[in-house]
């Protein structure tokens, strides 16, 4: 009985967690920072030539830009942004998962809103010849 | 312990716990570090909510160019490159930077804050060069409904890097009179964040603005 505390929700704040010192220290920091920059620069340069090597067949760029930008920001949540599995982190991740919903949604909405509108109408030349 | 105890008493059991809370509700109150960052990411969210609405008009009007000129013409993807190495080198300075305040070093702290900081106004001085360039085109924001998108999203990008450069400076300027207080830790974690997410809409305008665009 004498474990339980009286006021089970604390008053005061325990010691902050420093974000380096959790694994590895600062040393294991500046190792992700350095990870995650490799792997942006990479991903960076990939996107920008890309498009002159060739390798990729011509119309499967934009899919291949749009992954590799994607990975890039993946990257950088991970690495800069320190978005983790942990458990001091499920609520920075399910705010995470529901805003990539609301882009999704308004970003694919749109574009497929407008472009079934643009799909639907008339013409302006046909327009005009009603007019006539 | 007796038998009449509640095993899961509200706000956790202290014996349970295995260290400061994290925020999952079964430890309590999380440490104000975590609910602070939190509540920023919060935010930020909801500035990334606001650039894909940017983002999306942009996409719809892509090919709105009113006879004027197309992305493919007026963009240079050289000083694209050169903004995007400045502001992905500006957010790895601006990683040791808050190294540097774990560590309460203020010599890492200010330098790679001064780093972050010509980094980031490289990167906004080569985005006004290319706007005043734009403009004296002729190819300004009321061309056409494709250049407007583009100087709205784009724009508004730029001024979020300017308004980070300032708080960057308030940081520097804060540590520099109030020492690494619990408080001034926060506000450059929150610092960070911003930072940190400007970078990743960068990534999305330089893929969906300056790539896609140019292969229009």
């Amino acid at each position: 009985m004498s474990d339980a505390p009286a006021n089970p929700i604390q008053d005061e704040d325990p010691p902050p967690v420093e974000d380096a010192a959790e694994d590895g220290g600062v040393r294991g920091a500046l190792i992700r920072y350095g990870i995650g920059l490799v792997l942006a620069t990479g991903l960076s340069a990939g996107s920008f030539l890309l498009p002159s090597t060739g390798l990729v067949y011509a119309p499967a760029l934009p899919v291949a830009l749009v992954v590799m930008a994607i990975a890039q920001m993946g990257v950088h949540l991970v690495f800069f942004l320190h978005i983790t599995t942990g458990p001091d982190n499920t609520n920075n991740v399910l705010a995470l998962a529901f805003g990539v919903l609301i882009v999704f949604l308004i970003m694919a909405g749109s574009l497929w809103i407008m472009a079934n509108l643009n799909h639907n109408m008339m013409s302006m030349t046909q327009i005009m010849s009603m007019q006539r | 312990m007796s038998a009449a105890a509640d095993p899961r008493p509200l706000g956790g059991n202290r014996a349970d716990r295995r260290g400061p809370s994290t925020g999952a509700g079964r430890d309590g109150p999380a440490s104000t570090r975590i609910v602070v960052g939190f509540g920023f990411w919060i935010f930020l969210l909801s500035d990334i909510v606001m650039f894909s609405a940017f983002f999306a008009a942009y996409a719809v009007l892509a090919g709105a160019t009113a006879g004027g000129p197309s992305g493919l013409q007026l963009f240079d993807l050289k000083s694209v490159a050169w903004e995007t190495g400045c502001l992905l080198l500006s957010s790895f300075a601006c990683g040791v930077a808050s190294v540097g305040a774990t560590l309460k070093s203020f010599r890492i702290f200010q330098i790679a804050m001064a780093a972050t900081f010509v980094l980031g106004a490289l990167f906004l001085g080569l985005e006004i060069k290319e706007f005043v360039g734009l403009v004296a085109r002729g190819a300004g924001p009321q061309r056409s409904a494709f250049l407007s998108a583009f100087f709205a999203l784009v724009g508004c990008h730029g001024l979020h890097v300017t308004i980070g450069l300032l708080w960057l400076l308030t940081m520097m300027a804060q540590v520099q009179s109030k020492g690494f207080r619990e408080d001034i830790q926060r506000r450059i974690l929150c610092f960070n964040l911003f930072w940190h997410a400007l970078d990743i809409i960068w990534v999305g305008v330089f893929t969906i603005v300056y790539l896609l665009g140019a292969g229009l």
